[in-house]
């Protein structure tokens, strides 16, 4: 299947330092692919990447034509002085009738009566769920959620994943997000890409999470996802990228619960 | 050069015909610069760019000098500086420099410049009052034209751009991902400054044509739910302390821009007390 993006070798210089170096990354239409990787990992730029916001210092890449994004950004500062209620917020970048905005409220799980509320009086739940009802509105082949549940309670986390899980299910919009979290995420996504400036590993989660060293990693909280942060890190990545790292291959790393005791 | 006493009244010749029509022009004037300032004074509170307007309006009284030295209309100078300054700010600000201190640095010394540059203009008597503060009571029909001339470009052009803008204002990435290109955008709004700049010098003057975009916009705030009734109603506040202004002007001889400006400032002092007091009750 074409893909709707595609970054081939993609490296990414920002302020002197490489922030990417020589990424391959495709995502398929209806696929749900999650990006894993530590902060200052080049999670956020690779999004940005993807969508054109940077451009590449190496490589290139492609995007469909026409391709319809929507983009739910990881927080959105509202300047105090900027009135702008909910109903108002989901008419941008294009104006939407009444009906089309009542029902992406209720697609995402929000009463109708939060569209009269300034986006700015929000709790942190409910503005993740309208930055996703307003990129919803758009139509978009692919959802792009950047630490879309940062500041949610592991309860919240899921719940939005599932509603994710859901829209793509029901609209066959591809998603690909960046998360700190692999606990919640591992259910929800095709393919797992772990990142760190680099791919250091690619798979199907489901294979993964069949693996008994899938249960020693991650059978306990979120200390199972730091240690394999840890582990993905720590190794040489001296190896050809192009060739264990193939896309849709399991983890190819031994995730031996030894090194993680 | 000389600083002559800040211009008050023009000479009231007897024909009260005269007097209406002056007062009817500066009114005119006014609220021309307030259908432009409204909408582009609240894009400027929203992006945090009010020393932008400063050192734009004030860059303005260097093109003052550079078009009387040269023999060129004035409005053509300080479009032409305004226009250097907005996008020398823009450019800066696109290159992430720290803008607080540049922009202080940038509004000041344009306006030093300016100031020093029109005293080395040889026989040139400049009321510079008028420059640095208006001189709205003398607006002529030419004036008159220019003015709303610019203010429907601005207008025209925040209106056409109005929703991507506002999506640009909010987040950028977010308007680069459907498709926009913010740098255009910040275009827009830098163009439509150095426009406002310059047909506003003769309305209330470079030192003041900053406080006629925030003080109206920062007035409506309190009263806005949506961007578009702020806007708007930054254009309403606007005028209505350019009536308000020319009335006190007219009744206690005070200078006619600082009074529009002052009556702004007091019509967004009792909407701001107006507003917490609405809201006490609700509160614990």
């Amino acid at each position: 299947m074409t893909p709707l993006i595609e970054a081939q070798g993609l490296s990414i210089r920002l302020g002197g330092a490489d922030v990417l170096s020589r990424v391959d990354f495709r995502i398929a239409p209806g696929e749900i692919v999650t990006v894993l990787g530590p902060n200052g990992s080049g999670k956020s730029t690779l999004l940005r990447a993807l969508m054109g916001i940077v451009a590449p210092s190496a490589g290139r890449v492609l995007r469909a034509p026409g391709l319809r994004i929507g983009y739910v950004p990881q927080k959105l500062a509202i300047d105090r002085n900027l009135p702008l209620t909910v109903r108002r917020f989901l008419s941008l970048p294009r104006r939407v009738s009444d009906p089309q905005a009542m029902a992406a409220l209720d697609r995402t799980g929000l009463p109708r009566a939060l569209a009269g509320r300034q986006l700015g009086a929000l709790s942190g739940g409910q503005l993740q769920r309208v930055l996703l009802a307003r990129a919803l509105l758009g139509d978009p082949q692919i959802l792009v959620l950047d630490e879309a549940t940062q500041g949610l309670d592991q309860p919240g986390e899921a719940a939005f994943y599932r509603l994710i899980e859901d829209i793509r299910a029901q609209t066959g919009a591809a998603v690909l997000m960046v998360s700190h979290d692999l606990h919640v995420v591992m259910a929800a996504s095709d393919r797992v890409v772990c990142l760190n400036g680099h791919v250091c590993c690619e798979g199907t989660p489901r294979v993964v999470s069949t693996a008994p060293e899938y249960r020693a990693l991650f059978g306990l909280g979120t200390q199972g996802a730091l240690a394999l942060y840890r582990h993905e890190h720590d190794h040489e990545h001296d190896h050809d990228h192009g060739d264990d790292h193939a896309p849709h291959a399991p983890f190819s790393h031994d995730h031996g619960p030894h090194t993680h005791a | 050069m000389i600083m002559r006493p800040m211009r008050r009244f023009p000479m009231i010749t007897g024909h009260t015909l005269m007097l209406d029509d002056f007062l009817t022009r500066a009114a005119l004037a006014g609220t021309g610069v307030a259908v432009a300032a409204g909408p582009l004074g609240s894009f400027v509170v929203w992006r945090r760019m009010a020393y932008f307007g400063d050192a734009t309006s004030h860059a303005a009284i260097l093109g003052v000098a550079m078009a009387l030295a040269l023999g060129l209309p004035v409005l053509a100078g300080t479009t032409l500086v305004a226009l250097a300054m907005a996008g020398t700010v823009s450019a800066l600000a696109g290159r992430g420099w720290a803008m607080d201190t540049t922009l202080g640095v940038l509004a000041h010394s344009a306006l030093a410049f300016g100031l020093v540059a029109v005293s080395f203009l040889p026989g040139v008597r400049v009321d510079l009052s008028a420059f640095l503060f208006g001189d709205i009571l003398a607006v002529g029909r030419v004036d008159l034209a220019v003015i709303w001339a610019g203010a429907l470009v601005v207008a025209g052009l925040l209106v056409w751009r109005w929703q991507a803008l506002l999506t640009a204002t909010l987040n950028e990435d977010l308007a680069c991902s459907a498709g926009l290109n913010p740098a255009r955008e910040r275009l827009v709004l830098t163009l439509s400054l150095a426009v406002v700049v310059a047909v506003a010098l003769k309305v209330v003057g470079a030192l003041l044509i900053a406080a006629m975009l925030i003080v109206p916009a920062a007035a409506a705030r309190s009263l806005a739910r949506t961007p578009e009734a702020m806007a708007v109603g930054a254009t309403l506040i606007g005028i209505l302390a350019t009536f308000g202004g020319l009335g006190l002007s007219i009744a206690q001889d005070t200078p006619a821009g600082p009074s529009i400006i002052a009556t702004a400032a007091v019509i967004f002092a009792v909407l701001l007390v107006a507003s917490a007091l609405r809201r006490a009750p609700a509160s614990p």
